[in-house]
């Protein structure tokens, strides 16, 4: 077998890892910039990004298509970000943007993207006119399209906490549900508040194209949760730094798919290729859980105590391993959490192993933050606020990101179960602390930025 | 790196019976496609077959060989997977 390159024992891990263990590509995301598209007048601006990301991404689904068939992996998802829309949008008169979205939702469902994302704003240190009306008009934004994903940065450890931005975000995320009372708050699903936002992100609801970047870009978001389960569960004897490294092993590898699959998106795009997220991404779907690999590792269920520490080794292993993997990492790069979208922390949920504040002490090792959570209709905007700056100050104090995207599900309790449907999933309505926190909320103004010294 | 090779993966996955190299090696001599190298092995209790295969003669598209080779798959009662190269190059080769 001298001709062969390659090991047969090498080709069959690569089959199992692909048939067997759910590996794939979860999103070739094509960054477009819009600021070219600003007009005073509004529905000028819709219609220039309209036919620009038509324009830009006619072939994107082709091309990914193509690449899934001729190297043998699943493609899981094609989407699109763009500029932050209040940058484009700020320039005309209009008093809402919803027009922009509509438009984005028509050029994505042109194009045959699922999801789009940029409906966003930047407002860490302070918010001009045009924020302030994108942020308004997300509740209509996103109840009125399918395909729209908003974002907005009320943090970053170089500016502090916007207060005023998370009070008043407290308030939209209300609002997002209410709009939507009928599918359960499903526009909360697609509205993520973030601190220390990055640019370059590929994941949903997240990504924007951020301002840094060309004008247009290919992302790749990798995943395998499953495969990095197979792997832990071969070495059940293994100690903590032996499994450190076969998780480094089986990241490496499943960024390297990653990789080549960005290398040839790009080449046949002809478009510059940016990154590839190196992230464990669940879905609801069996083995394909970030939580089964905690829970491999020797806990019961993940929320149990020993959680927040198994993340952390698996988080580390996994950036570790696809670091070396690829030329340019970025993105979130590291192990996702949602709640609805994998099934052991499903489980886990129902089980009332994992709990609101478990949950949000892991986030403070993992890739993003408290994600796809399921909290009382109930919850006042004043706490919905108040989370939002607990997990901000997390990711400001330890320089990464966080975010929030929880959903209060309208006319639901704890315990009571919501169906998103789709990659988004279902989940049980999980309890939050019920103490009045407004008066702190109110207060406003800025959190100051931390101290990058003195760590302790 | 540039897209230059023209060589594919062939796996064959399934119970071991007859006919297999013989069946598979003909879709692809009809296809003008050029067997490198073939191996065999055991994968817990399935068979499994491994080809090299050239394509740079080939007179289908990879996607009609596919096609074919999945038919034929079917036909034999087992899956048949074709994937470029460099799938296994950049997970298995740094």
């Amino acid at each position: 077998m001298r001709s062969f390159r390659f090991d047969p024992e090498e080709i069959l891990e690569t089959i199992k890892m692909v048939q067997m263990e759910n590996l794939d590509i979860r999103t070739i995301t094509m960054g477009i910039s819009l600021r070219d598209c600003a007009h005073p007048s509004l529905a000028a601006a819709a219609r220039k990004a309209y036919d620009k990301i038509c324009r830009s991404a006619q072939s994107l689904v082709a091309v990914g298509d193509t690449l899934q068939r001729e190297y043998g992996i699943p493609i899981i998802n094609r989407r699109i970000s763009v500029t932050p829309i209040a940058l484009v949008a700020e320039s005309s008169d209009a008093d809402n943007y919803v027009l922009m979205a509509e438009q984005l939702d028509r050029a994505a469902a042109e194009v045959g993207v699922n999801f789009i994302g940029g409906f966003s704003a930047l407002v860490h240190k302070g918010m001009t006119p045009g924020d302030a009306r994108l942020i308004d008009s997300i509740p209509r934004a996103l109840a009125t399209t399918e395909r729209v994903c908003a974002s907005v940065n009320v943090a970053t450890t170089k500016a502090g906490i916007n207060m005023d931005a998370v009070a008043r975000m407290g308030g939209i995320i209300r609002e997002c549900a209410e709009l939507t009372r009928a599918r359960d708050g499903l526009a909360c699903a697609k509205l993520v508040v973030f601190c220390n936002a990055v640019e370059d992100n590929p994941f949903m609801a997240g990504a924007f194209h951020g301002v840094g970047e060309p004008d247009c870009v290919i992302n790749v978001g990798v995943s395998g949760p499953g495969a990095v389960l197979s792997a832990v569960q071969r070495a059940p004897e293994a100690d903590f730094g032996e499994l450190a490294s076969i998780i480094k092993r089986t990241a490496f590898k499943i960024t390297r798919m990653g990789e080549l699959i960005g290398r040839r998106a790009s080449q046949r795009l002809g478009v510059p290729f940016g990154i590839v997220d190196l992230s464990l991404a669940p879905t609801p779907a069996q083995g394909d859980s970030v939580a089964r690999i905690l829970e491999s590792m020797g806990l019961e269920r993940v929320g149990a105590h020993g959680s927040t520490a198994a993340l952390a080794l698996l988080n580390d292993a996994v950036k570790k391993g696809g670091a070396m993997a690829s030329s340019h990492v970025g993105g979130l790069s590291g192990a996702f959490i949602p709640v609805s979208e994998d099934i052991g922390m499903i489980e886990a949920a129902a089980a009332q192993a994992l709990s609101f504040d478990k949950l949000e002490a892991m986030t403070c090792v993992c890739s993003v933050g408290l994600d796809m959570i399921a909290i009382p209709g109930d919850t006042p905007a004043a706490t919905l606020a108040a989370i939002i700056a607990d997990e901000a100050a997390i990711g400001m104090i330890n320089r990464k990101t966080t975010a929030v995207r929880v959903i209060p599900v309208p006319g639901k309790g704890v315990g009571e179960w919501v169906e998103f449907g789709g990659l988004l999933g279902r989940s049980p309505v999980i309890a939050v602390n019920t103490h009045d926190c407004s008066a702190f909320v109110r207060r406003g103004g800025r959190i100051p930025a931390p101290l990058q010294a003195l760590n302790n | 790196m540039a897209e230059s090779s023209n060589r594919v993966i062939v796996t064959v996955v399934g119970q071991d019976r007859t006919g297999i190299i013989a069946g598979t090696s003909r879709v692809l001599a009809e296809a003008g496609v050029n067997i490198v190298d073939i191996s065999q092995t055991l994968l817990e209790e399935f068979f499994v077959m491994i080809m090299l295969a050239d394509m740079a003669r080939a007179t289908v598209s990879l996607d009609e060989l596919k096609t074919r080779l999945a038919a034929k798959g079917t036909e034999l009662g087992m899956r048949i997977d074709v994937q470029h190269e460099d799938v296994f190059k950049f997970m298995h080769r740094i």
